[in-house]
């Protein structure tokens, strides 16, 4: 959460990742001062020509949903309601989709719409309902590797912020004209350009949905004695799901 | 065929039977008996007719070089003269008796064949070693002769005793076979060759710059394949081997080795006089301390072993009063009667049942059982005890002459002090030879009490073997004392009359005294009941002996003693009975000198191998297990383990690689 | 809009994905994280073809088509994922991945399906392995 508060305020977030990073490697705050100094200057730069510092209206409407969004990821891996995980997942990816409308891709953020949070979230739900995850707050839903996986994210983090903010920190988007991913031009693109990667796909998304069928058989013939022996109970509701959720991924994945 | 020719045949017969026989043991068993006796036989002949061809006169020499080996050369040579000819045909005949005799002896034995080929092995061996005109050549059969007996000994094994004696035979003479190879090494370092004959001219010449030091580590080799004191311990208990093997080993072949090698390398020893002395005491030690310790064994075996130790230390005393012609004749004289009194203890060992002269001593008319065996022993303890006509009062009176001869200063080839040696030990042991061939007599043939068991008539070739052997116990000595100087250096070998009334009275004397005493201790024999037997009326002889040996322990309380107070050598022994009865104990001195010690020293290093070096082994293994431990703590098989590091990895490596591409 | 913006906050989301994967015990819960970083991924790539076709006048729209197949190919790996992790939950009686070390030193495999297990396991591995090649 201290990582979604610094956000807000770009330069105030790079300074005090940058002194994360001295911390992290005492022998580069030379480098860190200097970029910090750069940061600024350029900053100055940019409030000149762009304004960097008063932003537009759409910078404001993409920081206040990416600010919904990164909570709401940031929800998601962390609640110890495995159920609400998935609807806060559902949040995170609806304000993915915001975020690529807000880019001028409105082709792909309708597909985000569509696959993530109508097929893979409902998927996952089915998974999380077959494997008897409990409701309700669950104490064990951290491992005990927690706190070696918030140090590796969070060193990520900083040096890939650090790198990110470093390269592009005055590279301007110009969203005005023309959308650029509007169906038109995703479309003619995609059946232009890309059509053999197109076809190839599909061939893999039948593997896939192969897969997941043999998968689910092998398991059901497998599972068969050991039912009829100790009698559990979601060996004979399980085969099922899976492949039906395939065979409605699978149309949806091929559009 | 030349001499030579008929010479190479005579040790290379047997050693074809031997290979022969062990080949075809297994598949051919109906060639096992004819291929054992006659390479033995054929080798006898050819002995003979070697021995008629050379007839004494100059030596017959043959030598040729397979390869050049440096320095020294090694050559196959040949050196035959009158004592070369006269000691192969002793050993031939003994050989063929002795292979004739283990046909009936083994009948039932399923180890024949390869026992036989062995003992063809054996003989081609001490015929080689006879024959050999080059010291490395005679090494040869030297050691041949050592791997065989442990194999012939040790043909029991199934007893500990067999085993045991089998080792101690082996380690023992091995421990003089050391200092010999190194004497033979400066020997031929000295003279520049390993042909007898050119050691001779040397040794003639004065070219020998240590002869002292030479001869007493040739010495140390004799004594061990001799047995001579101090390495004579070896003998008695290769008892514990078939009574053949025994007659073998004492009466032919192994032991007359060390006698013939000192005979043939005589001038050498008489280039130092200190070497001389050395001899004569050993002889005198070695003969009066067996003949003591003869009459106290109980086992027969061990008895005649001690014997044959005894009548060895007469020939190295002749042969330390520097006359080997005396020697080689004893040595004659007593291959024939020692082989005849071996053979004819094992007959009886068989018709008795037991090896133990206690137990004999209770059992009636065994020689009844066994009258063949009865009268060729008498002839043999007779010629043993040295009473004239027999072949051993012949023999031993020329060694006691010689003796005689070098005290009263009439050769320059010997120090006196050794003839006094000589021949005062070898008055003192004419007394106790007598003494204990009457007890042995007495003790096996006159018995009283439950009559022996009847296991039927012995097999012929046991019994005619006997007979053959008697022959020359009784008269080789009356007929040869006069043609024998022909064969050798030309010494007289004629008794003189000094030492002959001398050893014939101490003889007589030794008897009596000892007829005197088992009349007084007989009486006691009723009393004391004793004697384990083993009963097998079908088994061979073979078998009843080994059961015999193996008995003797569990059933007397000791391998060489019985606590038999009608024995005739207690009552002469006195205190001396027990030490005499265990070879004085020297068994026991060494395994306290030299056998408890190298255990400690074992215990030692296996302590030093265990403990420390190990710890250091151990030490060393341990940082790489810590290491291996702590590298294993890693595998959890926690999956998120592993991608964490991996990504943590990652990370790192991708911050390095920026601030290197950013200059930093 | 400077691309700075929806940069770090896909460099952000990426990052409290494989915090989820790292740090979820629940292998579904790991799906989801790995969700997350895709669709990191895909705001990138999103971001930089929207960037790159102003600036550079790129007309191919390779960062959109690969978005639409990474999206394609998220959904494949969500259904055999879910498939691996059900037939998991079957022969073992629960999803959680810090529970499923066969792999670790000093492991007996007592269960008498040991093998079937064994491969599972692996597969689950595998599919976690293959899910962060694909982020």
């Amino acid at each position: 959460m201290t990582l979604a508060a610094t956000v807000g305020s770009l330069t105030t977030g790079t300074t005090h990742l940058t002194t994360g990073t001295t911390d992290l490697a005492t022998g580069t705050t030379n480098l860190v001062t200097r970029t910090t100094n750069l940061v600024t200057g350029t900053a100055h730069l940019a409030a000149e020509s762009r304004g960097f510092l008063s932003p537009t209206g759409v910078e404001i409407a993409f920081l206040l949903v990416g600010l919904v969004t990164f909570g709401a990821a940031v929800i998601t891996v962390t609640t110890r309601q495995l159920v609400h995980a998935a609807l806060w997942l559902v949040v995170a990816l609806g304000g993915l989709a915001v975020e690529y409308l807000l880019l001028t891709a409105e082709f792909i953020a309708w597909v985000q719409v569509l696959i993530y949070v109508g097929s893979v979230v409902v998927l996952l739900l089915f998974g999380l309902m077959l494997t008897r995850a409990p409701i309700g707050r669950s104490p064990d839903a951290d491992s005990g590797n927690r706190p070696v996986a918030l140090a590796v994210a969070v060193v990520a983090a900083a040096a890939l912020v650090w790198v990110v903010v470093d390269a592009f920190r005055t590279t301007w988007i110009d969203l005005d004209g023309a959308p650029a991913g509007s169906t038109e031009v995703t479309g003619a693109s995609l059946f232009q350009h890309w059509v053999l990667p197109f076809e190839a796909l599909s061939v893999l998304l039948l593997a896939a949905l192969v897969g997941a069928i043999v998968l689910s058989r092998k398991a059901k013939a497998e599972a068969r004695p050991e039912a009829d022996a100790a009698a559990t109970a979601p060996a004979s509701t399980a085969p099922d799901t899976p492949g039906g959720t395939d065979t409605r991924r699978d149309t949806e994945g091929a559009r | 065929m030349t001499t030579t020719t008929l010479a190479v045949l005579v040790p290379v017969l047997p050693f074809l039977g031997a290979l022969t026989g062990l080949l075809l043991g297994r598949t051919a068993p109906g060639f096992v008996r004819p291929l054992a006796v006659l390479p033995t036989l054929a080798s006898l002949v050819l002995a003979a007719v070697v021995a008629a061809r050379q007839g004494g006169d100059n030596a017959v020499d043959a030598a040729t070089e397979l390869t050049p080996t440096g320095s020294v050369p090694i050559e196959l040579a040949l050196h035959i003269d009158g004592f070369a000819a006269l000691t192969a045909v002793l050993v031939a005949t003994v050989a063929t008796c002795v292979q004739i005799y283990s046909t009936g002896y083994l009948r039932d034995d399923p180890r024949y064949p390869s026992y036989a080929a062995l003992v063809s092995l054996f003989t081609s061996a001490m015929l080689l070693v006879v024959y050999s005109g080059d010291l490395m050549v005679l090494l040869v059969g030297w050691e041949v002769m050592g791997i065989c007996s442990y194999f012939l000994v040790g043909h029991y094994w199934e007893t500990r005793e067999a085993r045991a004696a089998s080792l101690k035979a082996f380690l023992v003479t091995k421990l003089g076979d050391v200092p010999f190879l190194i004497g033979l090494f400066a020997l031929a370092g000295d003279a520049g060759s390993f042909r007898i004959t050119r050691i001779l001219g040397a040794v003639a010449n004065g070219g020998i710059e240590h002869p002292t030091l030479i001869a007493l580590l040739l010495l140390a080799g004799v004594a061990g394949k001799s047995a001579q004191f101090p390495l004579h311990t070896w003998l008695p208990d290769a008892m514990a081997g078939p009574t053949p093997v025994s007659a073998l080993i004492h009466a032919a072949t192994m032991v007359a080795a060390g006698v013939y090698f000192i005979a043939r390398l005589l001038p050498l020893f008489e280039a130092s006089q200190a070497a001389m002395v050395v001899l004569a005491v050993m002889a005198a030690v070695t003969m009066a301390g067996s003949a003591l310790a003869a009459l106290a064994q109980d086992d027969i075996k061990r008895v005649l072993a001690y014997s044959t130790i005894g009548q060895l230390g007469y020939m190295t005393g002749a042969l330390a009063v520097a006359d080997r012609g005396a020697a080689v004749f004893h040595l004659l004289s007593h291959g024939a009667f020692k082989a005849l009194l071996f053979l004819a203890a094992g007959v009886i060992i068989h018709a008795a049942g037991t090896n133990s002269l206690a137990a004999m001593s209770r059992m009636g008319r065994l020689r009844d059982r066994v009258p063949d065996a009865y009268w060729t022993m008498t002839v043999a303890l007779l010629a043993l005890a040295a009473i004239p006509p027999f072949s051993g009062f012949f023999s031993k009176e020329a060694v006691l002459g010689v003796a005689e001869h070098v005290v009263t200063g009439h050769t320059e080839h010997a120090p006196a002090a050794a003839g006094w040696i000589v021949l005062l030990a070898g008055l003192l042991t004419a007394l106790l030879t007598a003494a204990y061939a009457t007890r042995l007599w007495l003790l096996a043939f006159r018995g009283h009490g439950t009559e022996a068991p009847d296991h039927g008539r012995q097999p012929l070739t046991m019994t005619a073997v006997l007979w053959v052997l008697a022959v020359p116990s009784l008269a080789l000595g009356g007929f040869a004392f006069r043609v024998l100087p022909d064969w050798f250096d030309g010494h007289d070998l004629t008794p003189t009359l000094t030492t002959s009334v001398l050893g014939t009275g101490v003889a007589l004397a030794g008897g009596l005294v000892t007829y005197g005493a088992w009349r007084h201790t007989t009486a006691h024999a009723a009393r004391v009941p004793l004697g384990a037997v083993a009963a097998h009326p079908g088994g061979d002889a073979g078998q009843v002996e080994a059961e015999a040996i193996a008995g003797h322990e569990p059933a007397y309380g000791d391998i060489a003693y019985a606590p038999d107070p009608s024995d005739p050598g207690r009552l002469l022994l006195g205190p001396l009975h027990r030490p005499a009865a265990a070879g004085f104990h020297l068994d026991a001195v060494y395994s306290a000198l030299f056998v408890r010690p190298v255990r400690a020293g074992a215990r030692l290093v296996r302590f030093l191998d265990r403990e420390v070096v190990e710890t250091y082994v151990r030490g060393a293994g341990t940082l790489p297990r810590w290491l291996g431990a702590a590298v294993r703590r890693a595998q959890t098989g926690n999956l998120q383990t592993y991608v964490s590091a991996l990504l943590a990895g990652t990370v790192v490596l991708a911050v390095a690689a920026v601030l290197v591409a950013t200059g930093a | 809009m400077h691309l700075a913006y929806p940069a770090v906050l896909s460099a952000l989301l990426f990052c409290t994905g494989l915090y989820g994967v790292l740090a979820r015990r629940n292998a579904i819960l790991v799906l989801m994280s790995v969700e997350l970083m895709l669709n990191a991924v895909n705001l990138n790539l999103v971001a930089f073809d929207v960037w790159l076709s102003r600036t550079a006048e790129e007309t191919l729209h390779s960062g959109q088509a690969l978005t639409l197949f990474t999206i394609a190919i998220a959904a494949a790996e969500i259904g055999i994922g879910l498939a691996i992790v059900l037939a998991v939950y079957r022969n073992r009686g629960t999803s959680d991945i810090d529970k499923l070390r066969d792999t670790a030193e000093g492991h007996d495999p007592d269960h008498p399906d040991g093998d079937a297990t064994d491969s599972d396991a692996s597969a689950t591995k595998a599919a976690a392995e293959k899910a962060e090649a694909t982020a």
